[in-house]
């Protein structure tokens, strides 16, 4: 075993050079983090004359009263906003005052990512694609969150996050593709609909199980430290996905690890039919954060701009000083989990026009918009009929289009062909050659 | 045959073994130790004390000499000198896991941390599932990951992160993402004392699911080329390590680096009558009992090494059944639904006119892996002997 003075040499004199090397923090937070992650190491020599603990456990002082700490989930983690509900700013400091452009660019996308789900859910419900999930109610968070970030940060995902990938630029095009499982879809028809990914977006591609993305997230940002590129990762899961192990893994190996990563818990209210008192009884998931010695905040995830200032934040001290912040954004779920469930079997309607009606991202926006002159009746009849026209026009491209070749059933499994699956394929070819009349070849591409 | 006595009785540099010295004497037991001998029994061991000798005898495959210099290694040595290898030449290779910063359970990451950095070779909190996502998410972004899990059978908590996201990560992406760069070490197989939890051979469970390699080596030899093989390799990779071996087998190894090509099965002795199959520390006592059945039964066998599980060398098992009509597959872990069903069913698809017996599968009982009872469980050289009698009599 390495001798312990060894390790301390490790943690004491060569944590602190390498941060001096890599140049990039401030000096406050350099002696901050060095004392943080040596905390084993940093106590002084074993001395049971002092009255002061010795345990390398935990740093704390003695108490002599019992007394158990009481979890405080009547007034929680506050909630941070910057707009009320009608859309007015309340501390002027806090607003981010982006220009009007990048505003309208803000309401665009989230009202084009609304129109799209409106058209898929549509399009589910009439037989022409198999699944889908929409995004209704969050729209704030993914657009604010993925606004603050930069183009190149990673960015992993569960499953409604469609927000974020519009904002950077996937085409509506793709989107329907993914969605139609057609020749066209980057996926290769492999996956589910809603499970998107872009190589060039940065976007790890969705898959079903949750929270599978959180520790992964950690590892990505730890090797994105690494490289040392001004790169930070975001990982976006639900508060139920936040109740699996793998949550739980992904906090602290970030934490323990230092990865700069943003973890962005959209905490809509339900998981499928679970209500978070059924998901949790603590202070929900920011509540969290500082058992894991983890920077943490909760937002008003309807406010945009709430959530852009908390990720643009958290964006920049994540990289500058390699640690995680979690962000809790509150919202609501507006709409059904997926086209295989009826919210109303276990939720009012009552309850969810409040939302809808009452404190929606989207409407909110508009509210601050419009008060600048920003945006008017005309402006927004016209927005409409243009994403309506957009949104169609992809959607009966997609339609159209043939389904990817079933060749592509037995690719990429490894990133060679192994020869026991080319022998499967082979034999997949003859068979359905022998049997054509009941397979739908017509609708697959050769 | 006495060396591997001495290993066994001491025991490996195990989890077991540092445990066992605790208790309320502090750390040098000397007040255990008087007690101990006071004891009137004490002198003598009963036949109950007595503690078996290994079930097999490592056999060293000769000096390779296309490699380039070698050295005298034993397993474990041979893995750090492959994982040395990695970090020297690849700037992004990084390893981790639990302990392994101060060496390793098994001693097989000693020194590197001190040679290539504590960004490079670090420990995690103890968190299986934590260590492979971790794992997966740095080869995602472009890291050669080296994640190393304690025991195999450990693993578990992990096999979701395996099985539902490493090895379908390429497909179900459309090839956009991979992790091709992330390879999974882990102890593996029984160590004469390891009861249920230091002895599994878990290969079965991932061998069901493609877009993962599985891969066991017999020696040192073998597992630096391998292991360099999986790291290389595109593909996530799950890397089992035979952990009786890791000082019991001891070969001239080269000091460079050099791979060995995975799913090529190797024939180690060829043979006319009887095929052998095995991979790991099972190779040794298919060896033996090969030379046994030439002996007592002038019984030619044809000893194949595996090596890959996943995917397998179907070639080069079917061919050798085609000539000798007889196939033997042996296998420390449970019998059903073991990995010796895979092969026996394959091959009797493919070989079926050949067969001149029933294929023979000779793999430890459908139990969990017991203490005491380990003699008994374990496939030994009598009973795959007693196998090679009954399918030359069929």
């Amino acid at each position: 075993m390495a001798a312990v003075s060894g390790i301390n040499k490790m943690y004491g004199v060569c944590l602190h050079a390498v941060r001096v090397t890599a140049g990039l923090r401030a000096a406050r937070l350099l002696q901050h983090r060095a004392f943080r992650v040596g905390a084993v190491h940093q106590q002084q020599p074993f001395d049971s004359s002092l009255e002061k603990p010795q345990f390398p456990g935990a740093s704390a002082e003695f108490i002599d009263n019992l007394e158990f700490i009481q979890p405080n989930v009547i007034s929680g983690i506050p909630i941070y906003r910057v707009m009320d509900r009608q859309g007015n700013i309340i501390n002027p400091s806090q607003d981010p005052q982006l220009s009007k452009e990048t505003v309208l660019n803000f309401y665009q996308k989230m009202t084009l990512l609304n129109t799209m789900d409106r058209i898929l859910y549509e399009s589910q419900r009439q037989g022409r694609i198999s699944f889908y999930m929409t995004n209704y109610g969050e729209e704030g968070t993914h657009i604010g969150s993925a606004a603050a970030l930069d183009p190149n940060d990673i960015v992993f995902g569960q499953y409604r996050e469609a927000g974020v990938l519009m904002y950077r630029g996937f085409p509506l095009d793709m989107f329907m593709a993914q969605c139609y499982a057609n020749a066209d879809d980057l996926g290769k028809g492999r996956q589910m609909p809603v499970h998107y990914g872009s190589k060039d977006l940065n976007f790890v591609t969705i898959s079903s199980p949750l929270a599978t993305q959180i520790p992964q997230a950690a590892g990505a940002a730890y090797a994105v430290k690494r490289e040392n590129m001004n790169r930070a990762v975001i990982c976006y899961f639900g508060e139920g996905a936040a109740s699996e192990g793998d949550a739980h893994a992904g906090f602290n190996f970030s934490a323990t690890l230092e990865c700069p990563l943003i973890f962005f818990c959209r905490n809509n209210g339900y998981a499928i039919s679970t209500p978070t008192n059924e998901q949790y009884r603590g202070d929900g998931i920011a509540a969290r954060g500082p058992g894991y010695g983890m920077m943490s905040i909760r937002v008003d995830g309807n406010d945009v701009f709430a959530v852009y200032n908390a990720t643009k934040e958290a964006r920049r001290r994540a990289v500058a000083e390699n640690q995680p912040f979690l962000i809790e954004a509150m919202t609501y779920r507006i709409g059904h989990h997926s086209t295989s469930d009826d919210s109303s079997a276990y939720r009012s309607v009552d309850e969810v026009n409040y939302w809808d009606k009452q404190d929606h991202p989207i409407s909110r926006l508009r509210h601050y918009m419009t008060a600048r002159s920003w945006w008017s009746e005309d402006d927004e009849r016209s927005w409409r009929k243009q994403s309506r026209k957009m949104v169609m026009e992809a959607f009966e491209k997609a339609e159209k289009r043939l389904k990817p070749s079933p060749e592509l059933l037995f690719t990429d499994v490894y990133q060679e062909m192994t020869p026991n699956l080319d022998k499967q394929r082979q034999s997949m070819w003859r068979h359905v050659q022998q049997y054509k009349e009941h397979y739908p070849l017509d609708l697959y591409d050769k | 045959m006495a060396a591997a006595a001495r290993f066994f009785t001491r025991g490996a540099h195990s989890k077991l073994s540092l445990v066992a010295v605790g208790g309320g004497g502090g750390a040098h037991c000397s007040f255990g130790a008087a007690l101990l001998n006071a004891s009137p029994t004490c002198n003598s061991r009963t036949k109950t004390q007595r503690r078996h000798a290994a079930h097999f005898t490592f056999q060293p495959d000769p000096v390779p000499t296309q490699y380039g210099p070698t050295q005298k290694m034993n397993l474990f040595q041979s893995i750090t000198s492959a994982l040395d290898n990695t970090l020297a030449a690849d700037p992004t290779a990084v390893i981790f896991g639990e302990d392994v910063a101060f060496g390793g359970v098994f001693r097989c990451t000693v020194g590197l941390r001190d040679k290539y950095g504590k960004d490079r070779v670090f420990n995690t909190p103890l968190c299986e599932q934590g260590i492979v996502g971790f794992g997966i998410g740095a080869a995602v972004a472009g890291a050669t990951a080296i994640a190393e899990i304690q025991f195999a059978d450990y693993i578990y908590p992990a096999f979701d992160q395996i099985v539902n996201e490493a090895a379908k990560y390429r497909y179900r992406s459309g090839n956009l993402f991979d992790c091709g760069n992330l390879t999974i070490r882990a102890p593996w197989g029984c160590v004469g004392h390891g009861s249920l939890y230091h002895s599994q051979s878990p290969e079965a469970f991932f061998a069901h699911c493609p877009g993962i390699k599985v891969v066991i080596p017999r020696s040192p030899v073998q597992a630096k080329g391998l292991l360099l093989s999986c790291i290389a390799d595109q593909n996530p990779c799950i890397f089992f390590e035979p952990k009786i071996l890791y000082r019991a087998a001891v070969e001239q190894v080269p000091m460079e680096s050099y791979t060995i090509p995975l799913s090529q099965a190797e024939v180690l002795e060829e043979g006319s009558d009887v095929t052998l199959v095995a991979w790991g520390t099972q190779i040794h006592v298919l060896r033996e009992v090969a030379n046994m059945a030439q002996e007592k039964l002038g019984v030619s066998c044809e000893v194949i090494d595996l090596q890959t599980i996943l995917p397998w060398d179907v070639d080069t098992v079917c061919k050798s059944v085609v000539k000798t009509g007889r196939l033997l597959i042996s296998h420390e872990a449970p019998i059903t639904g073991g990995f010796a069903s895979e092969i026996s069913s394959t091959v009797q698809e493919e070989c079926f006119l050949n067969l001149e017996a029933p294929i023979s599968r000779v793999c430890g009982y459908d139990t969990p892996f017991p203490h005491i009872f380990e003699p008994f469980y374990i496939p030994d050289k009598w009973k795959c002997f007693e196998a090679i009698k009954k399918m030359i009599n069929f």
